[in-house]
């Protein structure tokens, strides 16, 4: 757009009145309009079909028409109204809807945000009038959160540390197998039946299994930080990207220890700490006098994914503050200053790396428990890009952000399922879902020119004298990995 | 060479707090730094000086430890200047350092750039000023502190489950950072983005976040570059008073004469990476080789000099 309005001033500066204008916006429009046709001809205006069993041409002059007029109108009609030189650019002053959500609103959304969250299944259960007809809201309540959880955890590489992180899903991947592996394990089940009773592991698999899942992917996150600590920017994105594959594959082929493709099938499911949700009289419901109902264990899994995320968040808040956090900014800031400073960068980028897998571990564990089976399927590149994706737009660095471009992703994606009026205008052969991708595309392509930076584009300073001022988005970094 | 061997009480040769011992750096072919050695004296400000390309930034990349350097031994003395003997048996041992009670002798050649401020204690500002733009001024400091805040946020776990400790590190801290921005005068400015201030501010605060990180040894690349007569003279206080309350060594580069003339103890003057003088700065100023390198000579005197360090070089090399 700044290209197109550099190239029309000087010619509106020569003639300025509107008959040439008018002349110059056609003559483009004439010249965009003769470069539709070269470049559709042969894609729009062609067509292979069968005609009496043999493959042959046929032609669409009537649709090739019909797209070409509508750019030669669009551009004619763009180039008299908002690339037009006579107009006058509206300048946006001041801070944006979301930087002031973050800077003066701040205090009270967040407190709100989190009781909305807190009080979410009750709220979808007076809504839908019962548990079982809530079910579809709860689960996404839990898949958006497990998305916070992950951004808020990606997070700490890419926005704080500025290590462009392609590979996440590796340690998702790392956490749920861990659990899943380890809950499913004869000799392991054995030994503690043998030790603490018949159902022990079955019933506190999950709770023991969880920091372990955090601690082995956060060592893997150190031995994939390792080789790549050397790398900076696009090297590091590939290379992350590859570790991201490689997990899978390995997760893929080595089909005597992790099952292969077919994955890993029933998994222990979650219990309340150590009461199953069960309709036998040792269950969740019969202990606290509720009668039965699957959906407990649902509701119970939403909470826990809310405190997981929510420690992730708290972890996070209170490193930033630390002088490993403020060594995470400032090696996304200035690498060099750094290390003339005396900071160590090799173990501050590991310590990055480690974290962040960590929190990855933890929701990769949850991940398990709740859908109860693990393949490699779950874990593709899709998962780390949209994991990317929710950072990226949330606004790197930033916590409130993050939480509320899962939300939209998530929450979006689920909505653009819901098409069904589209039908009617389109008639009965449309299939509305088939259009979710495109739409979601757009509405993340408008969103990056609307705020380049994320939704939250300030940064919040760690560490305040007087006044705590928000950083512009404009000063503060991306990080070159 | 004349003026400084010719009285040996200078500070430099009795009390080195760096010695420079031939200090080769090689890229490819070209070598930017030929067998260069020279002595930076304990408590003294002292001025690396040369045309454009001579070296300068060269020779401080390998103190600092940004490079590794292609031949040669900089060796670094705390407390007091190590004896021959000492600095002979670190070298022999093959160890980056040796740490003693009262002084410590450090092979800078041997340490990565983080070690070189983080233990060896020498701190450095860029030629092309590199702050945490997108940190507060105060962050810069805070950052600048990151090895003692660590210890004493026991690697992070103390700090993140609010164990006792910390705050009082923190509050330290944060008063040590305060203590810098007064010196400088950047108090009103400490939530300010680093990126936002002023070019000589943001010049100033390099050298607080410098000094923020206890050097024993200042090493500054071209201070005063951009900055206006009045900024040069506050440049020239702060440097003194960092000397004098802080027992600092400060060693810089810069090309301001008025800065180096008036506040250095000791010039050394480099051309094509190698040293051609060294001494006082009224020996240096007066120097031939320094007039015709440097500062350049009229056209029918370039003759005259020439032969002067022709005969001298002669006479050089034959003693």
């Amino acid at each position: 757009m700044a290209v197109q309005t550099a190239e029309t001033a000087p010619a509106a500066a020569k003639a300025g009145d509107a008959g040439s204008l008018f002349a110059h916006a056609f003559k483009d429009a004439l010249i965009t309009g003769l470069i539709a046709i070269g470049l559709l001809g042969p894609l729009i205006g062609f067509q292979t079909i069968i005609i009496d069993g043999a493959l042959g041409l046929g032609y669409r002059p009537g649709l090739l028409a019909v797209m070409v007029g509508i750019i030669f109108a669009g551009r004619l009609l763009l180039n008299l109204t908002v690339w037009s030189p006579n107009r006058v650019p509206k300048t946006r002053s001041g801070p944006s809807v979301f930087d002031r959500l973050g800077a003066t609103v701040g205090p009270g959304v967040k407190p709100a945000l989190l009781a909305f969250a807190a009080a979410f299944p009750f709220i979808s259960f007076y809504a839908m009038g019962g548990w079982n007809e809530s079910r579809y809201l709860i689960d996404l309540g839990i898949l958006i959160l497990t998305y916070v959880m992950l951004g808020w955890g990606l997070n700490i590489v890419v926005g704080l540390a500025g290590l462009l992180d392609l590979g996440y899903v590796a340690f998702y991947a790392v956490g749920a197998y861990t659990y899943a592996l380890l809950a499913t394990s004869t000799p392991v089940n054995e030994f503690f039946a043998g030790l603490l009773g018949e159902t022990f592991w079955a019933n506190w698999a999950f709770w023991i299994c969880l920091p372990m899942a955090g601690l082995f992917a956060g060592v893997w996150g150190m031995i994939l930080g390792f080789p790549v600590l050397r790398l900076r920017g696009d090297y590091l994105a590939i290379v992350t990207l590859a570790f991201g594959e490689i997990i899978r594959l390995v997760l893929i082929n080595w089909v005597d220890f992790t099952g292969g493709g077919a994955g890993i099938a029933s998994i222990p499911r979650a219990t309340f700490f150590g009461i199953p949700f069960n309709a036998s009289e040792n269950g969740f419901a019969a202990l606290f006098g509720l009668e039965f109902n699957p959906m407990h264990r649902i509701v119970f899994l939403y909470f826990v994914i809310l405190v997981l995320a929510l420690i992730t968040a708290f972890a996070t808040v209170r490193l930033r503050r630390l002088p490993v956090g403020r060594a995470w900014e400032a090696l996304r800031e200035d690498e060099i200053a750094c290390r003339s400073l005396g900071i160590n960068t090799t173990t501050t980028k590991l310590s990055a790396f480690a974290t962040g897998a960590m929190f990855g571990g933890f929701a990769g564990c949850f991940f398990a428990v709740r859908a109860g089976f693990v393949s490699p399927e779950s874990f593709t590149f899709d998962v780390s890009a949209m994991i990317l994706a929710i950072v990226v737009l949330g606004g790197m660095g930033s916590q409130i952000g993050v939480a509320v471009a899962a939300a939209v992703m998530m929450g979006g994606m689920e909505m653009l399922r819901n098409l069904g009026f589209l039908t009617q205008l389109f008639g009965n052969d449309f299939d509305p879902s088939l259009y979710r991708m495109l739409i979601f595309g757009f509405a993340m392509v408008a969103i990056m020119v609307w705020k380049p930076r994320g939704l939250v584009s300030t940064r919040d300073p760690t560490i305040f004298l007087k006044e705590r001022k928000s950083v512009s988005g404009d000063l503060v970094k991306e990080g070159h990995g | 060479m004349a003026t400084s061997s010719a009285s040996g009480a200078h500070r430099w040769d009795a009390d080195p707090i760096l010695s420079v011992e031939h200090l080769f750096m090689r890229f490819g072919g070209l070598i930017a730094v030929n067998d260069l050695s020279f002595k930076v004296g304990r408590g003294d400000i002292t001025a690396l000086i040369g045309p454009n390309g001579a070296g300068k930034t060269t020779v401080f990349n390998c103190i600092t430890g940004f490079y590794k350097p292609s031949e040669g031994r900089l060796v670094l003395g705390h407390g007091r200047a190590p004896t021959p003997d000492e600095v002979a048996e670190v070298t022999r041992i093959g160890e980056r350092s040796l740490v003693g009670r009262e002084a410590g002798v450090f092979l800078l050649e041997r340490m990565p750039d983080h070690r070189v401020s983080g233990e060896a204690k020498v701190a450095r500002t860029f030629q092309n000023i590199r702050l945490f733009t997108g940190m507060t001024v105060l962050e810069n400091l805070m950052v600048a502190q990151h090895n003692a805040l660590m210890a004493a946020s026991g690697y992070s776990l103390k700090g993140l489950f609010g164990l006792p400790g910390w705050a009082g590190a923190q509050r330290a801290a944060v008063e040590k950072a305060k203590y810098w921005l007064d010196k400088v005068s950047l108090m009103d400015r400490a939530d300010d983005p680093a990126g936002d201030l002023p070019y000589g501010a943001q010049r100033r605060l390099e050298i607080a976040r410098a000094m923020c990180s206890d050097p024993i040894l200042l090493c500054l690349d071209e201070p005063a570059a951009g900055l206006n007569p009045r900024e040069s003279l506050e440049l020239n206080t702060l440097l003194r008073s960092i000397r004098a309350e802080h027992g600092t060594s400060i060693l810089l580069i810069e090309h301001d004469m008025s800065v180096v003339m008036e506040i250095s103890d000791h010039v050394v003057v480099l051309d094509y990476g190698t040293k051609i003088s060294d001494g006082t700065p009224e020996a240096v100023k007066s120097d031939p080789r320094v007039i015709a390198a440097y500062l350049g000579v009229d056209e029918d005197a370039v003759e005259e000099v020439e032969a002067e360090i022709h005969s001298e070089e002669a006479t050089g090399a034959s003693s």
